[in-house]
């Protein structure tokens, strides 16, 4: 399985860097390196054994190492625009930055840079050298190694110091292509000292062919930042979505994390959130609406490795036909993370005895001054419930949506974006109600 | 209106309704008493169509049809409603979103056109002060956090919004004061009508002396042993149940 890559690498190394940037290729051998050590992860790593990716790994992908352009406009084939959300708007292609058309982005405030991870390496390489892979090259995980080795663009966002941004920044990413697709995708986000910044991003698939998506994203907040991001999925089932999110808090900063996944195929998300310094405040939270044979593992890290920070965790599922759901909550307390405050909850309704959930708080606490808790249940939609809703009048079907619109709410609640916030509700009510949840007006998800 | 016939009914297999019939008139209140365990909760159970009770015999029809043959959703829509023994809470559902799903749900059942905010908020609010209820209560989820006294009144606001053809109210007098008793009382002698019925399940006389039934029977073992009028809760109330079994038994 790793071997056509690592053959791959072998033959083509130097026409990789050669279309990417110094910066990136700096760390890319020893990132292959560890690759050809590690392999793909298999169910018999801790971390991953709730979900086997073989057969998502083993189709025969192309590549587009050469990054030559894609034929598609989506500026023009893309109205996903999340009405009244306002944004600044950009797109990743596979993944490659694609170059913006028009000036609705002219205004963004002085000093922010938001460009392809690429040309940033270019035109600011002290800058980027200084993030980038900072946070994963410490991972000891093949799909992180892979993406070192083989990622050669991506989103790059700056907001420097005591900048907020006046309006959340959306990334597009768009799979496409005419023959069964891999992208590895680099993404470095820094938000400054005192900045405020939220970025908003949506997965999603063009064609009809299989895609893999080998995507990750650094993130680090300084002190006293502010951070939301939020990321929506919502692909077609021929889709393997693999997102590895690490954060690296300084004290005082304040983020929020918010894993939407309201459609796809196979889907991989490791979130990692370290706060590395005082006072920081964090909010990881997640949903899945699944059906038929769509599969979600959310494999989540909180370390705390400071004192007095606070963190809450919420994940949520709703599991129908035969969907697979996996959470995996890992709560880390450094002896000296004095008076840290967590709490842990995963809640899943399944609707079928065919669904399967599992769900495994992993905690280890070395501080004693703490405060932690984690609850984690899986059911159906309460009986009782239901029969008194019925008994008013509301037919099955529609006590059953009002059930679960209400068990997803309070995960929406974490949405600090009021369109988003409405637009989320409404969308997951359709897809709740089995119509398509594809965004208004947006021609090309499936 | 309401017609059973032999009704037999069962749970997790075991039978609790032994046979039984009983007849409702519109503009009639019906008082079932009995004591706990005998199956009056499972009347009303079987009558609204809980699916965790089985009907093995017999049949039930409201106003000429057979109403074992409708869903929960429709026998509420042809006018049935229970104020539950136990109202159920349900976090995260809205009291408003609730009541506004219900009324339109029966609008819809009788082809008639949602109703229009300001009417769906009017009538919220005229139902609220039949019942005085406070106004903080439908801001919450359904039920959520409400005390036992604070759920049994919005049982009735539920009623008073939906006004049934035939209601059933089960031990919606228990744990209630005084006073929360004479405003459930009050609001369901407001509504009554001669088109529509009441059927009040109670343990004791203390809400017939607010509420005159028509008739009073006495359900045990699962089968009525003993119907009479208002007189006979007042024996009931005096003499108990004893007197009543042994006479079932002898
Ligand atoms: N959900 C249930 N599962 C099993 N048995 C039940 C259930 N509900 C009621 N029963 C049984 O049915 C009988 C009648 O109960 P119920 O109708 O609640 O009586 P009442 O309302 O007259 O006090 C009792 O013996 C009770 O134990
Ligand atoms: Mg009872």
């Amino acid at each position: 399985m790793e071997q056509q890559y690592i053959d791959l690498y072998k033959a083509h190394h130097a026409l990789i860097k050669e279309h990417s940037a110094a910066v990136m290729n700096e760390s890319r051998d020893e990132a292959f390196a560890l690759f050809s050590t590690l392999g793909f992860p298999t169910t018999k790593l801790e971390n991953y054994m709730y979900t086997d990716l073989r057969p998502s790994l083993e189709a025969d992908y192309g590549l587009n190492v050469r990054r030559l352009d894609f034929p598609v406009d989506p500026y023009q084939a893309f109205q996903c625009d999340v009405p009244g959300i306002d944004s600044y708007l950009y797109f990743v292609v596979n993944d490659g930055f694609y170059p913006e058309i028009d000036d609705r982005n002219k205004d963004l405030p002085k000093g922010v840079i938001i460009c392809g991870l690429k040309e940033a390496s270019e035109k600011y390489p002290e800058l980027v050298q200084k993030y980038y892979g900072k946070l994963s090259r410490e991972k000891k995980d093949g799909l992180v190694a892979f993406n070192g080795a083989f990622a050669q663009d991506g989103f790059f966002m700056y907001v420097p110091k005591n900048v907020e941004l006046p309006r959340p920044v959306q990334l597009i990413n768009i799979m496409r292509s005419d023959v069964d697709f891999l992208a590895n995708a680099h993404n470095l986000i820094i938000i400054e000292e005192n900045a405020k910044a939220q970025l908003l991003v949506c997965d999603h698939t063009q064609d009809d062919v299989r895609f893999l998506a080998n995507r990750v994203t650094e993130v680090f907040v300084g002190e006293y930042a502010t951070y939301d991001h939020y990321k929506l999925e919502n692909t077609h089932n021929r889709m393997t979505n693999l997102a590895t999110l690490l954060i690296d808090q300084k004290a005082s900063s304040n983020v929020i994390a918010n894993v939407i996944t309201l459609h796809n195929g196979v889907s991989r998300n490791s979130i990692e959130v370290a706060l590395n310094g005082k006072h920081c405040e964090t909010e990881v939270c997640g949903m899945v609406i699944a059906d038929k044979n769509q599969t979600v593992d959310n494999f989540t890290s909180v370390l705390h490795n400071m004192p007095e920070c606070h963190s809450d965790e919420l994940f949520k599922y709703v599991l129908d036909d035969v969907s697979k759901g996996a959470f995996t909550g890992r709560l880390f307390v450094e002896k000296d993370a004095q008076k840290t405050r967590a709490y842990q909850t995963n809640r899943n309704i399944l609707l079928n005895r065919t669904a399967k959930m599992r769900t495994k708080p992993q905690l280890e606490i070395f501080a004693d001054d703490v405060k932690c808790s984690h609850g984690a249940t899986i059911g159906q939609l309460d009986d009782n419930a239901l029969f008194y809703m019925r008994s008013r009048g509301i037919p099955y079907a529609e006590a059953r949506l009002l059930l679960m619109n209400a068990f997803m709410a309070d995960v929406l609640d974490y949405i600090r974006i009021d369109a988003l916030r409405d637009r989320m509700k409404m969308l997951v009510e359709k897809r709740l109600r089995g119509e398509l949840s594809k965004c208004e007006g947006c021609v090309i998800c499936q | 209106m309401l017609v059973i016939k032999d009704l037999h009914a069962n749970i997790d297999g075991k039978e609790i309704l032994k046979g039984l019939s009983l007849t409702v008139k519109p503009g009639e209140i019906h008082a079932i008493m009995g004591p706990n365990g005998s199956g009056k909760s499972t009347l009303s159970s079987v009558i609204t169509g809980n699916p965790s009770f089985e009907v093995t015999h017999g049949s039930i029809d409201f106003n000429e049809k057979d109403l074992l043959e409708l869903a929960p959703e429709e026998r509420a829509n042809e006018g049935i409603f229970l104020s539950f023994q136990y109202p159920v809470e349900i976090p995260g559902v809205s009291m408003v979103n609730f009541m506004r799903a219900a009324i339109n749900e029966q609008r819809k059942y009788r082809n008639e056109p949602a109703v229009s905010a300001t009417d769906f908020l009017r009538l919220m609010r005229e139902k609220k002060e039949l019942v005085e209820m406070d106004s903080k209560l439908t801001n919450r989820a359904v039920n959520e956090g409400f005390s036992g006294g604070e759920k049994k009144k919005n049982e009735i606001f539920q009623m008073a919004m939906l006004e049934p053809k035939l209601a059933i109210l089960d031990e919606t007098d228990s744990g209630l004061d005084i006073d929360a008793l004479r405003i459930v009382a009050n609001g369901v002698n407001k509504l009554k009508s001669p088109d529509n019925a009441t059927i009040l399940i109670t343990h004791y006389q203390r809400l017939l002396d607010y509420i005159t039934p028509d008739f009073v029977h006495v359900l045990y073992d699962g089968k009525i042993v003993k119907s009479g009028g208002k007189e006979l809760a007042l024996e009931l109330e005096s003499r108990g149940y004893d007197w009543i079994k042994q006479e079932v038994e002898a």
